[in-house]
């Protein structure tokens, strides 16, 4: 054990810009949360709705049936919205990695920036494209509109590929060396996609589709319940729907495979998951008062009497915070569950009957499980963000050594906090706003 | 040429791009923002909207281009500036939401009053971005960016004659170029009265942007000397002179109404500057503080951020032109609305 600390302690990098008085370290983290958490459902449209607008579009253009036209344009403009919020969001978020964490940026720019150069381009591809496709209804023929639509599907992906992989590389950071306490000999593209980015990615994608179908499923649900059963609304209903309840049991498989890697490479998070204080063989699993006895073993490794490592393998310093952990990962495996469960029921009944539920208790978890998978998808983030602490790389540089010695940030905090909220006002002003205008008028103008 | 060199004209590349496009958006601001009462200023608003819906979001990816070289190819100088100059970062960071936001809202407003608040938004944020962004590129031209963390003074890095002159010159260059090309979106649209209206606010913009970069010289010349050195010798000598002459000529141009040529000659106006600015201070990044080379990451990532970037041109350079194509011909083209018009009952 001895040695095993003192080789991750000859692995830490000294900050290029030397060590920082920290005290801004609160007020940054806070801040760095809450710009993530506001941006990151907005990505969830970024990945999600682009390809259920062409589905739609598709529908149209092999039926010739003005509804999916009507459906698209709508979803198409809501997109764009979207997507202008998520561009100033995310540059809110690229500014932050220089105002919140220098010291992080000047160390491993270097290793990881590659990443964010790519995620630019598929970024700008994705701009060019969602304006060429929003303002060319009607304007374009409509084969080659529909494949302009097509590049904002695979740069939503792409895009949010490039990041994960940055974010994967931060839990698992490699590709480069320590020389003397700096970074050496990097090779970025083995940084990327050495890491743990392709069970985030599959994980992240399809929460993209759980958030968005559910949210526009629910939308319309409520429109149904409320006894508004056209053609439209069912259309836009049924489309939503099948997306989010497709996605919703693979996400519980992805979520599996994913644990099982971050009990491999991150023993300490998954520790923190369950709380686990000692190494234990045929550990248990809370889940709120109840126990269930070895499942956590049998999470992590597909064997109910496998030894799961307990938090005190590291000492307290080097510990994440464990109850915001163990309750986020709670959450989001709870939310999970009942969105496969709400997603099940659909698929059964369709499968069965081909019929949409009728049970207003359906529609009414409907309407709820949009928000939820917004919950979920927050608390998905906060486990693995929370969960690998206190380090930014992790085992290699500490938060607290990447933060800024620039004053005022809990200012920089509180003057966000006002501006989220009213970006937030807006959009949802603005949504409703455009939900005003009947839908099928907009075809005809 | 240098691998760090290669870095460091894309950089600057990117930030010419962001001036001559982003900037006439954020001027388009300053002419919604000076058009006068709802019925006065609601053709020169209706413009505004048509010319830069389908192209500003497009246009302001070239900043996070920028932003995202600097990390890759120059991460100590990125830390040091985004840590020293925080106070003029977060600003434009307030500046980019409110502007973005509040246009993407007018264009669903519902009633002139909420047009018009949202529109107060947009132009007053269209302020902002262009002259913070302005003060900071002012304090890392005239030296006041050392190496470390937020090592620099937090207020006299950016309140200072150099940083104040180049933002305004930011924000008076931007409503130059919008008024350039709006006059020539004008034409296009067959507007003859804003085609006048854009005419007369280029004049204006053109010979005020003029007036302050030649007032900026003697600024200069106590407040960074050897920005100033640089400037009036050997290249960036040229460059500066070039300004002034495709300045000029666009005025001309923009006098006899060839507002085609003069989009061009407006557009190289600001690249000379950019280019001569890059020139000016090199060989640093962070004047007497870190030269490009010290600055520069390791050859390993340059070289794979250049081949990602070449291999990223090859469809991003079809897709922009593509989209500008569109745009050019009309394509895109909104119906011409004036802002007021849209709530009048029809």
């Amino acid at each position: 054990m001895a040695a095993l600390d003192l080789l991750l302690a000859a692995e830490q990098v000294d900050g290029v810009l030397g060590r920082p008085e920290q005290d801004q370290l609160l007020p940054a983290r806070e801040l760095q949360a809450l710009s993530f958490a506001v941006h990151i459902p907005l990505v969830c449209f970024g990945i999600a709705f682009p390809a259920m607008v062409l589905f739609t579009e598709g529908l149209w253009l092999r039926t010739g049936n003005p509804v999916y036209k009507a459906l698209a344009k709508r979803w198409s403009k809501i997109t764009l919205v979207l997507f202008a919020i998520g561009v100033v969001t995310g540059t809110i978020l690229s500014f932050e990695f220089g105002l919140l964490w220098p010291n992080f940026m000047a160390t491993f720019g270097e290793v990881f920036g590659v990443g964010f150069t790519l995620e630019g381009v598929s970024f700008f591809v994705e701009a060019i494209f969602i304006a060429i496709y929003v303002y060319g209804w009607e304007k374009l023929p409509r084969r080659t509109h529909f494949l302009t639509g097509i590049p904002v599907a695979i740069a939503g992906v792409t895009g949010s590929l490039l990041v994960i992989a940055v974010n994967g590389w931060m839990n698992d950071p490699g590709g480069y060396d320590v020389v003397n306490g700096q970074v050496e000999n990097v090779r970025p593209f083995a940084a990327l996609f050495g890491g743990n980015v392709w069970h985030e990615l599959v994980h992240m994608y399809l929460a993209g589709y759980l958030v968005v179908g559910f949210l526009v499923a629910g939308y319309y649900g409520r429109r149904w319940l409320a006894g508004r059963r056209d053609q439209y609304t069912r259309s836009a209903l049924i489309i939503g729907l099948t997306f989010a309840a497709l996605a919703a049991p693979v996400q519980v498989l992805v979520g599996d495979w994913a644990a099982r890697t971050v009990a491999v490479k991150q023993p300490v998070k998954l520790a923190a998951f369950e709380g686990l204080e000692e190494t234990t063989k045929g550990a248990p699993f809370h889940a709120g008062p109840i126990e269930v006895p070895k499942l956590l073993s049998l999470l992590a490794f597909h064997d109910p009497n496998a030894t799961v490592k307990g938090l005190n393998t590291v000492p307290k310093d080097d510990q994440p915070p464990v109850n915001i952990v163990r309750f986020s990962f709670l959450t989001m495996v709870t939310i999970g569950t009942a969105l496969m469960a709400l997603g099940l029921w659909y698929l059964v009944l369709w499968w069965r009957r081909r019929a949409l539920p009728e049970s207003k208790w359906f529609y009414r978890a409907l309407s709820a499980a949009g928000p939820l998978a917004v919950v979920a998808l927050i608390s998905g983030w906060i486990t693995t963000e929370v969960g690998r602490q206190p380090w930014v790389v992790y085992e290699v540089m500490k938060t607290d050594q990447a933060v800024t010695d620039a004053g005022g940030m809990w200012i920089a905090f509180g003057v966000m906090c006002v501006v989220y909220a009213g970006l937030l006002a807006a959009a949802w002003w603005l949504l409703r706003r455009l939900s005003a205008t009947p839908a099928m008028e907009d075809i005809s103008r | 040429m240098t691998l760090a060199v290669a870095c460091m004209v894309i950089t600057l590349a990117g930030l010419a791009a962001y001036a001559v496009l982003a900037g006439a958006d954020f001027g388009a601001g300053v002419w919604d923002l000076t058009a006068g009462g709802a019925t006065r200023g609601g053709r020169v608003r209706g413009m505004v909207q048509r010319s830069m819906s389908p192209v500003w979001e497009a246009n302001h990816v070239w900043l996070i281009l920028v932003v995202v070289v600097l990390w890759t190819a120059f991460p100590t100088a990125f830390g040091s500036i985004f840590s020293t100059l925080y106070v003029p970062l977060f600003g434009a960071v307030i500046g980019i939401i409110f502007r973005g936001a509040a246009f993407a809202l007018r264009g669903q407003a519902a009633t002139i009053g909420e047009a018009r608040g949202l529109g107060a938004t947009f132009a007053l944020a269209s302020l902002l971005v262009p002259f913070f962004l302005g003060t900071v590129l002012g304090g890392v031209a005239s030296g006041r960016v050392p190496v470390g963390n937020a090592a620099g003074d937090a207020w006299s890095s950016w309140l200072n004659p150099t940083s104040l002159t180049v933002g305004v010159l930011a924000v008076l260059t931007g409503a130059y170029l919008a008024a350039v090309y709006m006059a020539a979106d004008s034409v296009r649209a067959d507007l003859p009265d804003m085609e006048r209206a854009f005419r007369a606010r280029a004049l204006l913009a053109g010979a005020l942007s003029g007036a302050v970069a030649i007032g900026a010289l003697p600024v200069l010349a106590s407040d960074a000397p050897d920005l100033y050195e640089g400037l009036t010798s050997g290249f960036g000598l040229v460059c500066v002179l070039g300004s002034g002459v495709f300045g000029v000529g666009t005025l001309a141009l923009v006098w006899s109404s060839r507002f085609g040529a003069a989009r061009v000659t407006a557009a190289a106006a600001v690249v000379a500057v950019v280019v001569g600015w890059g020139v000016a201070q090199s060989p640093y990044l962070l004047p007497g503080e870190l030269t490009l080379e010290q600055a520069a990451a390791g050859d390993s990532t340059l070289v794979a951020f250049l081949a990602s970037l070449a291999v990223g041109a090859l469809i991003l350079v079809p897709s922009l032109v593509y989209l500008y194509r569109l745009v050019l011909r009309g394509t895109l083209d909104q119906n011409y609305e004036p802002l007021d018009q849209r709530f009048k009952p029809k």
